[in-house]
């Protein structure tokens, strides 16, 4: 081995790369980009300004932020919902007005003032809802116009009724509280915009109408199609928008007492601004109240930066709208492109090297050498059946299979010509099992452990095992349960593929080779689940040996078989049975004279076992070449072989055309006979075994003489 | 509805800007004494070429399913520099050069945003003009009203000159409308700007550049909103950066929209924009005339406009089965 291998080996097994696409694929990483860029304006105003962060600088920032913050987050809820509302500063300044002249011109009580604005912006809310919601206008360009028909009658009122409201005779002590009060040196602006985020927070994440928001955000076509009432929708994220402006209005009201006529000018880009920065998406789907406080404590700290800065006028837009471009542009390319990187980044390939591959060229006399023996086999349900990837027979000769419809079907004896769906699981079923009951037990890809009652009713066994403890992804959700088998003990032990890929995209776990696969127990008697081994490359078949605490396990990329002993003197330890298969094992299962079947889905090819011990190759491969491009293994072998426990080959079995059965993931023997599924076939395989015992049934040989005959009687 | 009503139903569109165009003619010349005199309609058409120029300029982005909101920012900051510069003492031809350069690079950056960054058009532009406002502001113009002082020679008569009694804005307002019609009508670039306004996917499909051709439509709204500046500053002598941020750029929208150009793109021609600058400037101009305030007269614009847009959307509706996700 090279030196450059042996670095490899060490570089590729502790270095953890695959954790850079666990933790691209986190929803919270949406939000990482805005709190570095909050972390880093944070050090870097508080380096150039002295005196940035000192607590009366401070406690003009939070009550800006805490006004803000209501109408960002009413902006929030209108980004979310696909729209976009412009018109918060000029309702803004409206309600500015009307707030101070309730309040200084016609004396009112707070107790009116406050409804009475929150209802004056509502109103407003509701005029663009109504034309954008109901009417379908465009949002943009229906708000721009609003923004320029509310700033003309706030410059009409201001003008005509200005002076009353600028100033009051009377003090109005909790109009003053509103504006400059603390509760514990907090704002109550912000005390009130915090309890405000808190409530929307709980209505966008947690209560229908923000599911039905997403929804309509995400895709408002299938919103439509599955009848939401996309207009309603639309017009209440308007009707919130306008109100929590208004409610902001109120306090900035109350604290400043300006009816000047640059209030709320230029508002709706910092609002903007600030939500687009936290990173809500224009266009809808993408948003929260976080997001948006966020982007708010930025923009309100940058813009307060600049004016301590004292910069020439036009700063704070430049540097405004550079900021908006920027967080657009990359709003834009981040939605845009994120499964793109993330399917790249996430393809981690590690270094693997396996043994050198034993021959099986015709007349090189290897054990594995090709013949074609499997050609004889007959084939059931030919063209019916779409991926039995396991088979199994009952007691009465009754042949079972999965399919990728999620089904699990039944072919009657003795002559399986006809058949029906015996219950409808909903995944497709990879791994078969007799329990003591004469219950089929079921792995269910992306779904879990399965149990089939005998009255047909699928009952959900297990979905979710203990999380290990430093999993970015979570591991504790199964995602592709592949092949099981019971222990005498009830204890059910089943392989779990991989955990970084679901059911449809299992290929690429083979560019990994790492051990992402595990086997876990069931245990029926406290229904815990508990992983028993982990790190394995792809385990796939596993079979109990029938000494009562040792089973054997396929890890389908590590073209090896291995044994493990869950109990007795050797309990915890794992021996490798046979350390270089020929080809990728499958499914396991035991055969009539004390061996075991293993059918191998595809061969090893010299290529791709070079590129195993190559993953900056693959990395290249899958960062710059089209996924239906990329070097996968083969899937094209017809092959099963059989062994004894101490790993000697004692039969192979070829379809060396590869026509009748192109791949073969598992077998069962049954009454001298032995059945073919494979996970692409539309067909079940039967081959006649020369010599087999053609009374021996598995599940006769297995649970036979401990099974309660008491049972079966009553069928 | 059949082809056939839709049809006369869009030429009905036209006709009724023009019907009210001419309803509003003789009610402000029964009404409003000062209106049918000659030197009122010569201002007339001289205030309103200006909007009738920019809206070309918007014209040609809006068909090609574009908006241009950094239309009156662009025109203010890129001429306002050229003068600044002037007084400073440069040629002025140098000086009205750097102008234009400047003007093109902002609509190429405008471009390149929306084609190549795929900003939605309208919010891309609507942050550039913030960007070119507070970059004006601060590095460009320094003063909010900059006066032509010095010799401009020939230029003066851009402002001023007359050709048979037109003024001279109307004359170079007519110009920029064959360009423009030659352009949309009778160029490659302009049947590509049709095609990406009709289906933008149907068009990068068949092969249609369509990034450098928005490119392209920037940059000319640009160049257009540059002459426009030019044009107005012989005008008046001076250039007011404070336009910027005032409603002019809805003005123009207005124009556009209400001329029966769709927002959908690849629809409405030069003539829609003449249509429509004829009747908004009848309605300022009457406006005026009734000493109407600018709070309200801003207010009755926006409610056309509003109006306008209903109407479009009645007449072009959105499905939502068809309508794009994230169209806002």
């Amino acid at each position: 081995m090279s030196v450059n291998e042996t670095y490899q080996r060490w570089r590729y097994r502790y270095v953890p790369d695959h954790l850079l696409g666990e933790i691209l694929a986190k929803n919270w990483v949406d939000n990482a980009i805005p709190v570095l860029f909050l972390v880093l304006a944070i050090a870097v105003f508080s380096t150039i300004i002295p005196g940035f962060f000192t607590i009366g600088s401070l406690s003009t920032i939070a009550r800006v932020l805490g006004e803000y913050m209501f109408i960002c987050i009413g902006m929030t809820l209108v980004l979310k919902a696909g729209g976009i509302d412009l018109s918060v500063g000029s309702n803004f300044a409206l309600c500015n007005f009307a707030g101070l002249y309730l309040v200084n011109a016609l004396g009112m009580p707070l107790i009116v003032v406050i409804p009475a604005v929150l209802l004056l912006g509502g109103l407003v809310g509701m005029l663009n809802g109504l034309l954008i919601g109901y009417m379908r206008l465009r949002a943009f360009l229906t708000t721009l116009v609003t923004l320029i028909l509310l700033r003309a009658i706030v410059e009409l009122l201001s003008l005509n009724y200005g002076v009353q409201a600028s100033y009051s005779d009377t003090a109005v002590p909790a109009w003053d509280y509103l504006g400059l009060a603390s509760v514990m040196g907090v704002p109550v602006s912000l005390v009130f915009a915090t309890i405000v985020a808190v409530m929307i927070h709980i209505l966008m994440t947690r209560m229908r109408f923000g599911w039905h928001l997403s929804a309509v955000g995400g895709s408002r076509r299938s919103a439509y199609n599955v009848g939401l009432p996309v207009k309603r929708i639309v017009a209440q994220t308007y009707v919130m928008s306008g109100v929590l402006t208004a409610a902001g209005a109120l306090f900035y009201a109350s604290r400043l007492g300006s009816i000047g006529g640059s209030v709320g000018v230029g508002l709706e880009i910092v609002i903007l601004t600030a939500a687009v920065l936290g990173g809500n998406s224009l266009g809808g789907g993408r948003g929260s109240v976080a997001k948006a406080i966020i982007g708010t404590v930025i923009v309100v700290l940058v813009t307060n930066a600049l004016v301590r800065l004292g910069l020439r006028t036009g700063t704070s837009e430049l540097v405004l709208g550079l900021i908006l471009l920027a967080a657009v542009a990359i709003d834009v390319k981040w939605v845009k492109n994120r499964l793109k990187i993330l399917n790249r980044a996430y393809v981690s390939p590690t270094y693997f090297a396996l043994p050198p591959c034993p021959e099986t060229v015709e007349g090189s006399s290897s054990v594995y050498e090709v013949n074609d023996r499997l050609s004889s086999a007959e084939a059931i349900g030919l063209g019916e059946l779409d991926g039995p990837e396991d088979i199994i027979l009952d007691e009465d000769d009754n042949l079972y299979c999965g399919s990728r419809h999620g089904d699990v079907i039944r072919f009657f004896a003795p002559d399986y010509k006809r058949h029906e769906v015996y219950v409808h699981i909903g995944g497709q079923p990879l791994g078969m099992a007799f329990n003591r009951d004469q219950e089929l037990v079921v792995c269910v890809g992306g779904m879990g452990l399965y149990k089939v009652t005998k009255d047909r009713k699928p009952v959900k066994l297990s979905d979710e095992t203990n999380r290990s403890l430093f999993s970015v992804i979570d591991d504790s959700r199964m995602r592709l349960a592949d092949d099981l088998d019971i222990a005498p003990d009830g204890r059910i032990f089943f392989s779990e593929a991989t955990i970084r890929y679901e059911i449809h995209d299992w290929i690429l776990d083979a560019l990994e080779s790492r051990g992402n696969g595990r086997i876990i127990c069931y245990d029926p008697h406290d229904g815990s689940s508990r992983t028993v081994l982990s790190n394995l490359q792809f385990p796939n078949g596993i079979t109990m040996v029938g000494d009562d605490e040792s089973f054997l396990f396929a890890e389908t990329w590590g073209c090896r078989i291995s044994r493990y002993w869950y109990a007795g003197p050797r309990k915890g330890q794992t021996e490798v049975v046979i350390p270089d298969l020929p080809g990728y094992p499958d499914n396991i299962n035991r055969a009539s004279d004390g061996s075991f079947w293993c059918a191998v889905i595809g061969m090893r090819s010299p290529t791709f076992d070079l590129a195993q011990r190559m993953p900056q190759f693959r990395r290249r491969m899958v960062y710059r070449v089209a996924a239906d491009e990329w070097m996968y293994p083969n899937m094209n072998a017809g092959c099963l072989f059989k062994f004894s426990l101490e790993g000697e080959i004692l039969d192979v079995l070829w379809d060396r055309d590869g026509v009748k059965h192109p791949s073969i993931t598992s077998m069962r023997e049954h009454k001298g006979r032995l059945y073919l599924g494979g996970l692409f076939n539309d067909r079940i395989g039967v081959y006649d075994l020369p010599g087999a015992d053609p009374e021996w049934t598995g599940i006769k040989h297995y649970w036979g003489d401990k099974q309660d005959k008491g049972d079966k009687t009553d069928e | 509805m059949t082809a056939h009503q839709k049809t006369r139903l869009s030429l009905n569109q036209e006709q009724m800007v023009l019907a009210i165009s001419g309803a509003l003619f003789v009610i402000f010349s029964l009404t409003l004494d000062s209106f049918f005199q000659v030197s009122n309609l010569v201002s007339l058409l001289q205030n309103v070429s200006m909007l009738g120029i920019l809206a070309i300029g918007m014209a040609g982005v809006v068909i090609g399913r574009g908006i241009d909101l950094t239309m009156v920012a662009v025109m203010v900051f890129s001429t306002g520099w050229s003068f600044v510069l002037f007084t400073g003492g440069m040629q002025i031809e140098l000086a009205l050069l750097l102008g234009l350069l400047l003007a093109l690079a902002i609509g190429t950056v405008t471009g390149i945003l929306v084609a190549y960054v795929e900003i939605p058009d309208i919010f891309a532009t609507l942050a550039m003009a913030t960007v070119i406002t507070g970059l004006g502001r601060f590095a460009l113009v320094p003063s909010d009203n900059i006066f032509i002082s010095g010799d401009v020679g020939w230029l003066a008569s851009l402002g001023t000159g007359s050709v048979a009694a037109l003024p001279m804005p109307v004359v170079l307002f007519l110009v920029v409308a064959c360009a423009a019609f030659v352009g949309l009508r009778l160029t490659r670039y302009g049947a590509f700007v049709y095609a990406i306004g009709d289906n933008p996917m149907a068009s990068r499909n068949s092969g249609i550049p369509i990034r450098p051709i928005k490119v392209l439509m920037y940059s000319s709204s640009a160049f257009i909103a540059f002459c426009a500046g030019l044009i107005m500053a012989m005008t008046v002598s001076s250039v007011n950066t404070k336009l910027a941020s005032s409603t002019m750029i809805y003005d123009i929208i207005l124009v556009v929209v209400i001329g029966g150009i769709g927002l959908a793109g690849g629809k409405g021609s030069v003539r829609n924009v003449l249509s429509g600058t004829l009747l908004i400037g009848l309605l300022l101009n009457g406006m005026t005339i009734m000493n109407i305030s600018y709070s309200a007269q801003n207010i009755i614009k926006s409610l056309i406009l509003l109006l306008a847009i209903i109407v479009d959307s009645v007449l072009n509706p959105r499905d939502e089965q068809t309508s794009q996700q994230g169209d806002i």
